[in-house]
């Protein structure tokens, strides 16, 4: 039979078919939502090209060109020049290393941590549960900026510092959510046989709670992405994340701030860039949470 | 042969429902046809069987995506699938009541039971907000509360089951309706309060003079209290016929619906199962 | 092979069972009637570890369950829950539910075939997720996942109350096939009294927490009950039937 036929089989013969089968399905119906396609597609892309970036910039990023300044856009300059002279086209390109590298770093650092903890916690209970959850309200007291000025203020400033400082302020509502999405499964039925074949706490966790905790964590996995772009950018601003001349977003926002009226090109590119990231990473989510319910296919 | 002296309450001819599904249609009502005086009628069918739909069809309370055709869906003579949205709003609630199974999810969680049913009885009839707090309360009492008071003033999480069913027949008796669907009423309650929950339907819809839609999946439970049993399986309607010759059912559905309940009296080592008939469900 | 002793159950300030003591023998079907909130089910869930003993014995084949509960006893001793829209993982397949009992016992995976097998399932079922299942199909890989490792013992908790009549024989005569080939303790929870009356031989009648009357099927069924309560019940049922 064809591989599609395979694919979509109602009746798989095999465990590998029935995974492959899974995904396949789940692909289509991620297909199916326009607006999630849209967002996959932006995503992908706006990756892509800041892979791509040595080979489609114009110009080095960090080129002063103090007579070129605050040129408008044209053929040579595709998004004009900022305020040194420097093609903005090139710096949004080079940028996107860093602001998209930043906040998968931090992702990639908090998703999981706040997951586990919040998992443990909510299934242990007791003590443990509330050991963790006062740890939790302590990060989560403070405004996720001035947290992440203390943390980046005690070690180097620079893109590093400044990606841990994100992760340390950013993990306290991811086990808030799977605590919560834990604390809904816990007293299930099929949590309750699941404990009846005399498997360990560990074990239950692991593989039987965190999989029901997956889908809202998407959804707030892209909500935060904007939110941690405009951290790292206020970091970038006081001088505590990306350093100049790095050409990070935020970074290049803040610095061009005050232009928006005449050379509306210099803070207005970097910010397109992160409100269409955004957006795309928020379409995607949705439509991600929608297909890893398996219920809802 | 004398002509029937009242039209009827309900007319059902040739109903198809059908719900949007990935592969296309698929049908949940595949011509049901039945009708209704100022009677008990009882549709009975296990999960699947369209019994439910067949209730909200007459009320037009099916999703937009469904596919309702029929050669006749009248209410009192109102044709149902062509009236205007505002007709079938005063028809919802006002002369048709709607109970549902569990009171749990049924009622508004945040209001106390003596608020729903005061709004229930404002929104088809414009009287004080004291009248109909006090309506509320007869209401209750009629639906033999013992506390009617104390009970207008709960919310729904502090009723027990058998009380949070007759705040709901409270709620939809209010307006005064014609005819009453009540969809499995009392699975989600335990037996002695089921037993009093029916017959208290059983009173109110003969004191009132109401039709009354019964719909379950409790064959036994059912023909106690109705005059008339309609058996419903894949959508279609097998057997219609009046509750006290049920022993007398011919189809072999019904028959086998019977034969394979546990019996308290009649024990048995194994227990029939009910052959299925792919032809019912084509 | 299981003894209750003055069982207490407390839930905070609910005292859900108030000094239950009882005898099964190995090989018998005990039986629990009762309405809602008598308490039956939270007998049986502390039998499984599932409910904390707030006072009184439990014992399971000579062990104490006082002393916890180890791997063994979960070989041993297996439950099926009410709602079968409840007890299987939504996120799992019906291949890796059955399979989860085996990977923490360290059993084969031929176990799973045969089980599907056992309760009368098409293989072609194997891989698919619980919402493809209907209510009877759920409940027999409950079943199906209750005896995966061969247990002795097997608590059922309301076992059909949610199915349709039709499955609901099914699945009966399928408990009664099981029982007999595998020589089970059955312990069934339910409200329904010919459902009891028909799986088991000996049936204790629970009321607010406390037995009231234990008394052998024959007697119940010819309604020779001496607690009200009881003759409360078996009136009902049988003027259900009898109408």
């Amino acid at each position: 039979m064809t591989t599609r036929a395979w694919l979509l089989s109602d009746t798989p013969a095999s465990r590998r078919q029935a995974i492959w089968g899974r995904r396949y399905q789940g692909w289509l119906a991620l297909k199916r939502n326009p607006l999630a396609v849209a967002g996959l597609v932006i995503v992908l892309l706006m990756l892509a090209m800041a892979a791509a970036a040595p080979i489609l910039a114009t110009h080095d990023p960090g080129t002063q060109n103090l007579a070129n300044r605050l040129q408008p856009p044209s053929a040579e300059h595709w998004f004009g020049t900022d305020e040194l002279g420097r093609d903005v086209w090139s710096r949004v390109l080079f940028g996107g290393r860093l602001t998209l590298g930043m906040v998968v770093a931090v992702m990639a650092l908090v998703a999981p941590v706040g997951l586990i903890l919040g998992a443990v916690a909510g299934y242990a209970g007791g003590w443990l549960d509330r050991v963790l959850m006062r740890v939790t309200d302590v990060f989560l007291a403070f405004p996720r900026l001035i947290l992440a000025l203390a943390f980046v203020a005690a070690m180097k400033p620079g893109v590093e510092s400044a990606v841990i400082a994100i992760a340390l302020t950013a993990w306290p509502p991811y086990a808030r959510l799977a605590r919560a999405e834990t604390l809904l499964v816990r007293n299930a039925d099929y949590i309750a046989a699941v404990r009846l074949t005399g498997a360990s706490g560990a074990r239950i966790v692991l593989r039987h709670v965190l999989p029901m905790c997956l889908g809202s964590l998407v959804v707030r996995v892209t909500l935060d992405m904007s939110s941690i772009i405009l951290t790292a950018a206020g970091l970038g601003f006081l001088g505590l994340g990306a350093q100049p001349p790095l050409p990070e977003w935020g970074t290049m926002i803040a610095t061009g701030r005050r232009f928006i009226l005449e050379q509306w090109w210099v803070p207005l590119v970097p910010g397109v860039a992160i409100f269409l990231v955004s957006l795309a990473f928020n379409l995607l989510g949705d439509g991600l949470r929608d297909v890893l319910d398996p219920k809802q296919r | 042969m004398s002509e029937p002296l009242v039209t009827p309450l309900v007319t059902i001819d040739d109903l198809h429902v059908d719900f949007p599904a990935r592969t296309g249609w698929q049908p949940a009502l595949r011509g049901v046809s039945l009708s209704l005086g100022r009677e008990k009628l009882a549709i009975v069918g296990e999960s699947g069987s369209g019994k439910s739909v067949t209730g909200r069809a007459l009320m037009r309370l099916l999703p937009p995506s469904a596919r309702v055709r029929a050669k006749t869906l009248r209410f009192d003579g109102i044709d149902v699938l062509n009236a205007p949205e505002r007709r079938m709003r005063d028809l919802r609630g006002g002369r048709i009541g709607l109970i549902l199974q569990d009171p749990k999810y049924a009622l508004n969680p945040v209001m106390t039971a003596g608020q729903q049913i005061a709004e229930a009885l404002r929104a088809h009839q414009s009287i004080s907000r004291r009248e109909a707090a006090e309506r509320a309360v007869a209401l209750l009492e009629q639906v033999q509360i013992r506390d009617p008071g104390r009970v207008a003033r709960a919310y729904p999480h502090e009723l027990s089951g058998g009380m949070g069913q007759r705040v709901m027949i409270a709620m939809m008796l209010a307006p005064g309706p014609d005819l009453l669907i009540a969809d499995e009423p009392t699975s989600a309650l335990y037996a002695s309060v089921q037993a009093e929950i029916l017959r208290l339907l059983d009173e109110l819809v003969d004191q009132r003079g109401m039709a009354l839609i019964l719909i379950s999946h409790d064959l036994p439970l059912v023909s106690r209290f109705c005059d008339k049993v309609v058996v419903m399986v894949g959508g279609r309607v097998v057997e219609q016929l009046a509750a006290r010759d049920l022993a007398q059912a011919t189809h072999p559905y019904t028959r086998g619906l019977l034969d394979c309940l546990p019996s308290l009296t009649h024990p048995r080592a194994r227990l029939p199962v009910l052959a299925r008939d792919p032809a019912w469900f084509a | 092979m299981i003894a209750a002793e003055a069982l207490h159950v407390r839930f905070g300030a609910v005292h859900a069972v108030r000094g239950v003591s009882f005898t099964v023998a190995p090989g018998e079907s005990f039986g629990l009637v009762g309405e809602s909130g008598s308490g039956k089910s939270t007998v049986l869930r502390a039998l499984a570890g599932l409910a904390p003993v707030s006072d009184g014995r439990l014992v399971i084949d000579g062990q104490d369950l006082a002393q916890g509960r180890d791997r063994a006893f979960f070989r041993k001793v297996q439950m099926v829950f009410q709602d079968p829209y409840g007890s299987l993982h939504p996120r799992q397949t019906i291949d890796r539910i059955l399979a989860e009992p085996l990977l923490v016992h360290g059993l084969p995976e031929a176990r799973i075939a045969r089980a599907l097998e056992e309760v009368a399932l098409p293989p072609a079922l194997r891989y698919r997720f619980p919402h493809q299942l209907s209510g009877g199909q759920r409940q027999r890989v409950a079943i199906a996942r209750a005896l995966i490792a061969d247990p002795s013992v097997l608590l059922l908790d309301e076992p059909t109350s949610a199915l349709d009549v039709s499955v609901q024989a099914e699945v009966l005569n399928l408990l009664a096939d099981i029982r007999a080939a595998r020589q089970l303790t059955f312990i069934l929870v339910s409200h329904n009294l010919p459902v009891v009356a028909h799986l088991c031989g000996r049936i204790a009648v629970m009321q607010a927490g406390r037995i009231v009357e234990t008394l052998d099927e024959a007697s119940l069924r010819a309604g020779e009950a001496s607690h009200p309560h009881t003759r409360d019940l078996i009136a009902l049922s049988r003027d259900l039937e009898g109408a």
